[in-house]
């Protein structure tokens, strides 16, 4: 199922090495699994977190589907809690590290440089180091599963005492696979940082640069920040577990709580890390199949960036119940209900590009048209649950589920499949196979809706989350819910079956695959040779 | 790449390692930062765990503040916690004093200490503990009884909307590796000299 790069006519690979003289790494070209191994090549290493992070995807909802399975009825029938406990953890750890992240992180390895007209990525072998870090940490966070007591199961955000006093014993495997992937995410961001700031072709100003790559660079800005924040947490935690002290062990002096104000300055900017990259796929799409222009490309720039500020003044929205004093609980309830406004401004604009456009209806845009409706209910819940008041009841129930999955699911992982779709051409040289990437958007929307819709309503009736049995009056959301995951679930299959066809034969592409696309990744014979742009481009500034 | 290209690679490189540095020592900053913050400002419900001195002031006899404790034990320590009556009524600035009882029903010596919270959190500072077991750790003989008393003061300026304040007391057994002074602990004490 592993897509390949497509063969290079010989002719193109002799003109690289001619063109690349002096660069001896780009002349000696290892074959069979050293050529992935060894890779330096941005286009293969974008390969290779697309293809870990769709695995990883698959395996994250297995685990997903352990969970529904389990809460299909009533009862306790399939899986022990202990084990229904690390399904729910490892859901997410899995989701949110190694299936959205590295998604994004992939996309940017192949798309940046053509993007801004850049020959590979910066640091091309730091950047192969960063991509094979993720297979070890997340081997190595599974094999916790089999771990004599289990592997993690205090639930994605790890709270200390439970994720630390009353920890199973894996857990100190645990904090080292967070610290590789961390170390992985952050060389990741230094590289798309010295690549977007140093590499752009002549001529292309910081504002002349697509969404997607502007998005990227305020991401990698994101992780700089908090990935270390991370790697202070969990680095407090494993001497609290092996070395005695007691960051945030009452009993010692710590404060539990403390670990929740460390945790979430982390985890906020965290999740806008997974959907800003998101904003700019679709920033790219709409105006593509709109054929307009984007309308207000520079406030779009500015509303990223001002979401990106706002993220680290908003975390203890997450901790409203944990006793904070007034003023605080008002602080961060103003200050969230605020990003609404940065955020509302990229809706209306992505909505006013569309206005009098020249639509067309073809997948990426389906997938990017949902994202737009379904990501704004998931910040309507999140703006619901913003009201400090209010979240007293919302807290920890499944309307909290109901809201992140909205944000993540139809919104950044079909904004991950629409830029999927949109640079399938590009990659392979052929389009996708229509008629089914059209089956798989609407067996993707129905199965999205069905599965998390029903989530609101249970939540507001007060089911909590991360249990494995629940009240009587629970069962038909939970049964509507199981049956909407496990059609989910079973329809991403066409996903997998559209990009194997599309590797290996479709329609033949052009270099401008799409109508109206105007980025310079266009500009490059499809499929994209493996080097482009040793000779930058003319890059002709348009005023956006 | 060009050269310059290279240089400029070079310098973002720096500027970026040094912002994760940076970054990784904040978030262990933060950890002395929350203290006095929280000490300042009495807002998580952390006391100190010193002593004061009681002020003399005026008994506000017109104003009854109910003055309630929870006791609470944890795992991995036999020992159990009582209060001689778990509710008083007490005026601002009146002293009180009130007995808590331990006792270690195992057959063997142990320590423990009793970690204090106060809620809610805007009464913090206005609680002026002039004696209390958790200054102090506790070890206790097999099947020993101890009575500690607990004496201590609300100040006249406790804010009029709180009626009620909540004394929590959990125990927490003496880990070996207490024996050593731990980071977290040393930032406590530092944060307490100041």
């Amino acid at each position: 199922m592993a897509p390949k790069i497509p063969q290079q006519s010989p002719l193109q690979h002799s003109d690289t090495v001619a063109t690349a003289g002096g660069i001896p790494q780009h002349a000696a070209h290892p074959t069979g699994w050293r050529r992935w191994v060894l890779t330096t090549n941005h286009k293969e290493i974008g390969t290779l977190y697309l293809i870990f992070s769709l695995t990883m995807f698959f395996v994250g909802g297995i685990f997903a589907l352990v969970v529904r399975a389990e809460l299909f009825q009533p009862g306790l029938q399939l899986v022990e809690p202990e084990f229904f406990n690390q399904m729910t953890t490892m859901h997410g750890l899995i989701m949110v590290f190694a299936a959205v992240m590295p998604a994004f992180t992939g996309l940017a390895n192949w798309m940046i440089p053509l993007q801004i007209g850049a020959p590979d990525m910066a640091l091309p072998r730091l950047n192969n180091f960063s991509f094979w870090l993720l297979p070890v940490s997340f081997t190595l966070l599974l094999s916790t599963l089999l771990m004599p007591g289990g592997g993690p199961n205090f639930g994605w955000t790890f709270y200390a005492p439970l994720s630390t006093t009353y920890a199973p014993s894996s857990t100190t495997f645990f904090i080292l696979a967070l610290h590789i992937a961390g170390i992985s995410s952050i060389l990741g961001a230094i590289n798309i940082i010295a690549t977007i700031l140093n590499m752009r072709a002549p001529g292309m100003r910081l504002m002349d640069m697509p969404l997607f790559v502007w998005t990227w660079l305020i991401t990698a800005f994101l992780l700089i920040a908090v990935m270390p924040v991370l790697a202070g947490v969990i680095t407090m935690m494993l001497m609290d577990i092996n070395f005695g002290t007691s960051f945030f062990d009452a009993g010692g002096g710590g404060d539990p709580v403390l670990f929740q104000h460390l945790f979430w300055f982390f985890g906020h900017p965290e999740v806008y890390i997974m959907i800003l990259p998101a904003f700019g796929i679709v920033s790219a799409i709409i105006p593509t199949f709109a054929r307009k222009p984007l309308f207000g490309y520079a406030s779009m720039v500015y509303a990223t960036a001002a979401i990106a500020l706002l993220s680290f003044l908003v975390w203890a929205h997450h901790m409203f119940v944990v006793g904070l004093p007034l003023v605080a609980e008002l602080f961060f309830m103003y200050s969230t209900m605020l990003i609404a406004v940065p955020t509302g401004v990229k809706i209306f604009n992505w909505v006013t590009t569309l206005f009098r456009g020249s639509i067309s209806f073809e997948s990426p845009m389906l997938f990017a048209l949902a994202f737009v409706v379904l990501f704004t209910i998931g910040g309507f819940s999140g703006l619901m649950l913003a009201i400090s008041p209010a979240d007293f009841q919302y807290h920890d129930t499944y309307f909290v589920v109901a809201h992140f999955h909205y944000v993540l699911v139809p919104g950044a992982i079909f904004a991950i499949m629409a830029g999927v779709y949109y640079w399938l051409p590009k990659w392979t040289g052929h389009y996708p196979n229509e008629t089914l990437a059209k089956w798989h958007f609407w067996f993707s929307v129905i199965g999205v809706n069905l599965t998390f819709f029903p989530m609101h309503f249970a939540g507001l009736a007060g089911m909590p989350r991360r249990i494995p049995d629940y009240a009587l009056q629970f069962a038909d959301f939970n049964f509507v819910s199981s049956i909407g995951a496990f059609f989910f679930g079973a329809s991403q299959l066409l996903f997998v079956l559209v990009i194997v066809l599309c590797v290996r034969g479709g329609k033949k592409a052009p270099a401008k695959a799409w109508e109206g696309a105007v980025d310079l990744e266009w500009t490059v014979p499809s499929p994209a040779p493996l080097h482009t742009f040793e000779t930058p481009p003319v890059f002709q500034s348009t005023d956006k | 790449m060009h050269a310059d290209q290279a240089d400029g690679v070079k310098k973002t490189v720096t500027k970026t390692v040094f912002a994760l540095v940076g970054m990784f020592a904040f978030a262990f900053a933060l950890v002395p930062l929350y203290d006095v913050f929280c000490d300042i400002t009495g807002i998580n419900g952390k006391v100190a765990t010193t002593a004061k001195r009681a002020i003399g002031e005026d008994v506000n006899t017109d104003r009854f503040v109910t003055v309630q404790f929870i006791t609470r034990t944890s795992a991995g320590l036999p020992w159990q916690l009582s209060v001689e009556s778990h509710q008083v009524k007490v005026h601002p600035g009146q002293m009180t004093e009130i007995d808590f009882l331990f006792t270690n029903r195992s057959q063997s010596v142990s320590g423990g200490r009793a970690v204090p919270s106060v809620s809610p959190s805007a009464a913090t500072t206005h609680l002026r503990k002039v004696s209390c077991f958790c200054f102090q750790e506790q070890q206790l003989q097999a099947n020993e009884r101890l009575t500690i008393p607990l004496v201590f003061q609300l100040d006249n300026t406790l804010p009029d909307d709180i009626s009620t304040v909540t004394l929590v007391y959990t125990l927490y057994p003496l880990k070996e590796s207490d024996e050593k002074p731990s980071v977290a602990k040393n930032m406590n004490n530092k944060n307490q000299e100041i």
